[in-house]
């Protein structure tokens, strides 16, 4: 009886297992199309479906190379490095440093309480309504460029990343600041030398969600750095859009290059980008 | 001594903090509110109108139009992704091989960005799709859905449910390994199989976790921007313009500054009933197991 279980048990596993890989030609079927678009000459776009799904006649990096020059692609590419580097580093290090004190002084202080309830209810606020007030407020102060954007970004994913961290910091037990006082180690110095690294797993929790928030976002830049004729790569594709015109494969080849960089970095660090998200989603 | 210097690092550190959020989030929320009482346009002069937008929403069929559309899109996404990601949960928490790998990809389209993915979509829809349809004799897929008012819609929530359906996936699956065996042991000796096992054993036990996918869910579907910009753009004849692409549209360029400060102000306020709502509800009846 036992056994005879455990044999339906392998045969269902084995269809499960069989359904769920057919399932991801979903997931390859518009990457491989993206592929073969991007790498085929307008001629050889005739209209069946082989036009847009068979090999190419000879693979060549011509589109490649002209759609790095139509989007200014290293440029645009630089700039999504810088904005989402220095916000992931920021984010560390502000809302960590901000989840300890309000943390901390929550514990037995209500109006903290108060205040970490205010800047997390940021969460529900849509970037549609701050968004117009936004553009003149970043145009006025001078910051309607990629350092605006920056701070944006720290300040909207800042209620995400203070409940991440204050959730965590609730299983850091204070007897070990407390060790470190009586060694005569200042608030400062104790955050840095010894909780800071304690909570090295939400560090890349908060980097990942971070990231790729940041990387894939379009809408800021879209409207706080329209001015500056600059662009983080995914806003490249929309506004070197009519520039495509109906030649899909330069396109193609573009949307290509934009997505490469972070599947690239999501195949590399495939482990630590689900482990992050993971414990960002069960706190 | 050492307790007020505590006290007082903490305090200075509080206050930079607050200080940058109430001036980048906070501040511009009451600018939103205080334009939403205005006839501004985004340049010039402006005069106090009262209540007037707030009035006019509700006569505008534009936006109505717009919740309406962004209404339906969220709630059938809604259903759709948790459906379908709570099924790739169950499979893929199952014992398999290739376990990881497929998690690792079925994760694939998470990371990568809506308004390039909603490019290449729109290119299957106005050009494979068809092709397709044409071949099978299926009339309704032998044109562009892209291009018709009644089906347009549909063709955005498979991309948004495409691409949320990575990151629900993952939480499903962490929420399933929150299950202790011995539930299933017993449940085993029960008798209790296949969908009784999951409607009685599985489903209750991560409850929680169907409540957060609800309300991330519902929360995302709502302010859809990305995929509208790169697949309709609204159209065709406003038909999938969502109340994110509109107040973006009309606010920024079409000289409606006032107006759309008041439509998102609204859209706010909705925002935070149904968080409110949902949180509530599933809340609720997680405690009555």
């Amino acid at each position: 009886m036992m056994k005879e279980n455990q044999l339906r048990g392998a045969r269902t596993n084995k269809l499960i297992m069989i359904l769920l890989i057919i399932g991801c030609v979903t997931i390859f079927f518009p990457l491989y199309m993206a592929v073969i678009i991007a790498f085929k000459q307008p001629s050889e776009m005739t209209n069946d479906i082989a036009g847009a799904l068979a090999f190419p006649s000879h693979w060549s990096f011509d589109n490649f190379r002209q759609a790095m020059e139509v989007t200014d692609f290293w440029n645009s590419l630089g700039n999504s490095l810088l904005i989402t580097v220095v916000t992931v580093v920021l984010s560390v290090l502000v809302c960590g440093l901000a989840s300890y004190a309000i943390g901390r002084s929550m514990l037995n202080n209500r109006k903290f309480k108060w205040i970490y309830f205010y800047i997390v209810s940021g969460m529900f606020v849509p970037f549609a309504i701050l968004m117009m007030p936004l553009v003149k407020q970043t145009a006025h102060m001078g910051i309607d460029n990629r350092f605006g954007v920056i701070v944006l970004y720290l300040v909207f994913y800042m209620p995400l990343n203070l409940m991440l961290y204050v959730g965590y910091l609730k299983n850091v037990p204070i007897a070990l600041e407390e060790a470190a006082h009586v060694d005569g180690a200042s608030t400062w110095r104790t955050y840095w030398s010894i909780i800071f690294p304690v909570m090295k797993p939400m560090h890349a929790t908060v980097a990942v969600l971070t990231a790729m928030s940041v990387w894939n976002d379009v809408m800021t830049p879209l409207v706080i750095m329209s001015g500056t004729g600059k662009n983080t790569l995914p806003l490249a594709q929309l506004n070197f859009q009519t520039q495509f015109g109906t030649n899909y494969n330069l396109a193609f080849a573009s949307y290509i290059l934009a997505l490469l960089p972070i599947l690239i970095f999501y195949i590399i660090c495939q482990k630590q980008i689900l482990n992050g998200v993971t414990n960002g989603a069960v706190k | 001594m050492y307790k007020n210097e505590r006290k007082r690092t903490f305090l200075i550190i509080t206050l930079v903090i607050v200080a940058i959020f109430f001036c980048f989030n906070t501040l511009p929320l009451i600018q939103g509110v205080i334009y939403s009482f205005t006839n501004y346009r985004g340049y010039g002069t402006f005069d106090w109108v009262g209540l007037r937008n707030y009035i006019d929403l509700f006569r505008d069929s534009r936006v109505g139009h717009s919740y309406l559309f962004t209404f339906k899109y969220a709630i059938v996404c809604t259903i759709i992704t948790n459906v379908i990601s709570l099924i790739l949960a169950l499979g893929l928490n199952s014992k398999i091989r290739g376990k990881s790998a497929l998690r690792g990809i079925y994760f694939i389209p998470n990371v990568l960005g809506g308004l390039v993915i909603g490019y290449i979509f729109s290119f299957i829809f106005t050009y494979i799709l068809p092709v397709i349809g044409q071949t099978l004799g299926i009339e309704v897929l032998s044109s562009s859905i892209l291009a018709n008012t009644k089906l347009a819609w549909l063709g955005i929530v498979v991309v948004g449910a495409w691409q949320a359906i990575a990151m629900n996936t993952i939480i499903y699956i962490s929420g399933l390994q929150t299950v202790p065996e011995d539930v299933y042991e017993a449940g085993a000796l029960d008798g209790a199989t296949g969908w009784q096992k999951f409607r009685h054993l599985t489903f209750p036990l991560i409850i929680p976790f169907f409540s957060i996918n609800l309300v991330l869910c519902m929360k995302n579907f709502l302010m859809v921007f990305d995929q509208i910009m790169s697949m309709t753009k609204g159209g065709p004849s406003q038909s999938t313009e969502s109340i994110s692409y509109l107040i973006y549209n009309n606010g920024m360029s079409g000289g409606q500054f006032g107006f759309q400060s008041a439509n998102a102000v609204l859209f706010f306020v909705v925002i935070v009933i149904i968080s409110a709502f949902q949180l509530k509800f599933t809340g609720s009846k997680e405690e009555q197991l």
